[in-house]
């Protein structure tokens, strides 16, 4: 029966439209990757737990991993790919997305396996707080917080680094956000790393 | 993963249509915890409908309770204006939860419906009772630390993993189902059932019947948290968790409600203690003889004994904060 039966969709990716014909079961993850060719995005656990494969949905960070790639059709999606602006081989660095420029500047990785997903995590991050979503370590649910460091490792916990390059990763997400965000704490801190 | 059909129902009526008619159908909100489980071969449906484009509404009733649409995004419902300032609890529980990223996409209505973390549920090469009833459980004399001790019976050990539903259950809450046949509401309390013989049958939702919306109202008036007990700061499920909402006047311990996760198949809730506590005197010693009476009930297993204490701790530790709150208002 349904067995071996595909489906046409369209997925919207970084302002493309790409025409696929998948099984229903392929997640967006792999559609990503395997159809579509953009590999940026990356699969930790494939179960939820790790954050690799995060991007945005119409600006929302999801794990790509749990989802199947049907579901997210209409939508505009937006993975690492999207994030420089018209970058080359040659001169990358100019064009980086500010963020990636940030976690150059604060080692905000080692191996880079998980930059991807930390990246389109950060603007998801982001965009909430702006948005106003409490987090669990907010003293009380009506107020908005200070993005504190401990604001920010709370909000990025969905996304795991195995080589432990989180002091950078939080101070490259410190120094984008800008200290309009922040409390006095200076974006790098001593013996941090 | 096994494939199956998709489509996205326009309507209520072709979700109820499609779940009544076709065989081996299930709904998908976000699908994070539905996936998952298909991955693992443990759920394998031959169809999905896709509810999560149903209505998406948070509006207030006549009486003063809020009505949250099935399909409302559990970020959508913690940042919701009328919940933060009326129903913190609720908020506070559902950003302890998962992470970011999954709270973006897990539906109101699959967090309540989600399946217990149990490893040996996952691992089709266990005993389980829940995914193979008369199966037998390897939980039980196995590595338990995540367990229950509250509820338990000889076919399962497993506890609802719910952050949102702990505050849930304080909130007066009730689910709102639909199927071809009609419209039913019923008590959140009674809505999640405990193992017994049945460990397979987690809630009392009907075959053909979909969850429409969830209606929340006050039980109790005071201040209110919600505290997450777990292995690591953030992004793990709850040992043991307490949500809880108490009011003291002049000493008096004038409403509590308690619900307690990590520890039971369902939402837990504290009624021992709350009606030794209610209308007395707002003292440490008698929050702490409140607690051993509720704690009476609890039985421990090899690796998950130590939750009884924990949970004590932790119902004082939340009772002794509010306490102070409601004294410095
Ligand atoms: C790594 C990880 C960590 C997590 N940590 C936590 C945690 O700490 N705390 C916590 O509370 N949760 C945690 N979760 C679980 C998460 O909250 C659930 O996966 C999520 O709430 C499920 O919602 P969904 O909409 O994605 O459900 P789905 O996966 O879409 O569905 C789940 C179930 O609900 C049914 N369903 C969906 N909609 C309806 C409806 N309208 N009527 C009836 N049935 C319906 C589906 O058929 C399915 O059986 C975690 C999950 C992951 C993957
Ligand atoms: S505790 Fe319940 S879910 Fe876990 S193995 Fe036993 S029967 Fe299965
Ligand atoms: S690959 Fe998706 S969360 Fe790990
Ligand atoms: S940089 Fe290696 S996993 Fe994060």
């Amino acid at each position: 029966m349904a067995q071996t039966s595909t489906m046409s969709i369209t997925l919207n990716v970084n302002g493309s439209d790409y025409p696929l014909q998948i099984e229903p079961r392929v997640s967006l993850l792999d559609a990503l990757r395997e159809f579509i060719g953009l590999t940026g995005t990356k699969k930790g656990c494939n179960q939820g737990a790790c954050g690799a494969c995060t991007v945005l949905v119409d600006g929302n960070r999801i794990n790509s991993c749990l989802t199947l790639a049907a579901q997210y059709q209409g939508v505009s999606i937006q993975t690492v790919e999207g994030l420089a602006h018209g970058g080359t081989d040659s001169s990358p660095s100019e064009e980086l997305h500010p963020l990636q420029s940030a976690f150059v500047k604060h080692d905000g990785f080692q191996c880079g396996y998980c930059t991807p997903g930390q990246l389109c995590s950060a603007l998801g991050m982001l965009a909430e707080y702006k948005n106003g979503v409490p987090s669990a370590v907010c003293e009380t649910v009506c107020n908005q917080p200070k993005l504190t460091n401990e604001e920010i490792r709370e909000r990025m916990s969905g996304n795991l680094c195995r080589c432990g390059a989180y002091n950078g990763i939080v101070a490259a997400i410190e120094e984008y956000a800008g200290k309009d965000f922040m409390d006095n704490k200076p974006a790098t801190r001593e013996g941090a790393r | 993963m096994k494939n199956f059909k998709y489509s996205v129902a326009d309507s209520l009526d072709s979700a109820k249509t499609a779940l009544m008619e076709r065989s081996n159908c299930r709904i998908i909100g976000g699908g994070t915890n539905l996936i998952d489980l298909m991955r693992e071969n443990i759920e394998q449906p031959d169809e999905i409908v896709d509810v999560s484009r149903l209505s998406k509404q948070i509006q207030q009733l006549d009486d003063g309770a809020l009505r949250i649409d099935a399909a409302v995004k559990n970020t959508e419902l913690a940042n919701h204006p009328k919940v933060r300032e009326n129903f913190p609890v609720l908020s506070h529980a559902i950003v302890y939860g998962a992470s970011g990223q999954i709270r973006n996409v897990a539906t109101v209505a699959g967090n309540i419906m989600q399946r217990t973390r149990c490893m040996y549920f996952y691992d089709d090469a266990a005993a389980c009772n829940k995914r193979v009833p008369g199966s037998g459980c390897d939980a039980i004399n196995g590595i338990n630390r995540g367990h229950a001790i509250f509820g338990t019976s000889t076919s399962c050990i497993a506890t609802h993993p719910s952050d949102m539903c702990i505050a849930l259950r304080i909130l007066d809450t009730k689910i709102n189902l639909e199927s071809s046949k009609g419209k039913r509401t019923v008590d959140f309390a009674d809505f999640h059932r405990l193992p017994g013989d049945t460990p397979h049958l987690e809630t009392d939702l009907m075959p053909g019947e979909i969850i429409t919306s969830i209606d929340i109202a006050h039980s109790a008036r005071g201040s209110s948290t919600y505290r997450k007990i777990r292995d690591r700061s953030s992004y793990a499920f709850a040992l043991v968790s307490v949500a809880c909402i108490l009011s003291i006047k002049d000493e008096i311990v004038e409403d509590i409600a308690i619900a307690l996760g990590g520890v039971a198949h369902k939402p837990w809730r504290a009624d021992i203690l709350e009606s030794y506590l209610r209308g007395t005197p707002a003292t440490e010693g008698r929050f702490k003889e409140a607690i051993d009476r509720e704690m009476e009930a609890a039985v421990g297993f090899k690796h998950n004994e130590f939750k009884i204490e924990l949970t004590k701790r932790t119902i004082f530790s939340v009772l002794s904060e509010l306490k102070t709150e409601e004294n410095s208002k």
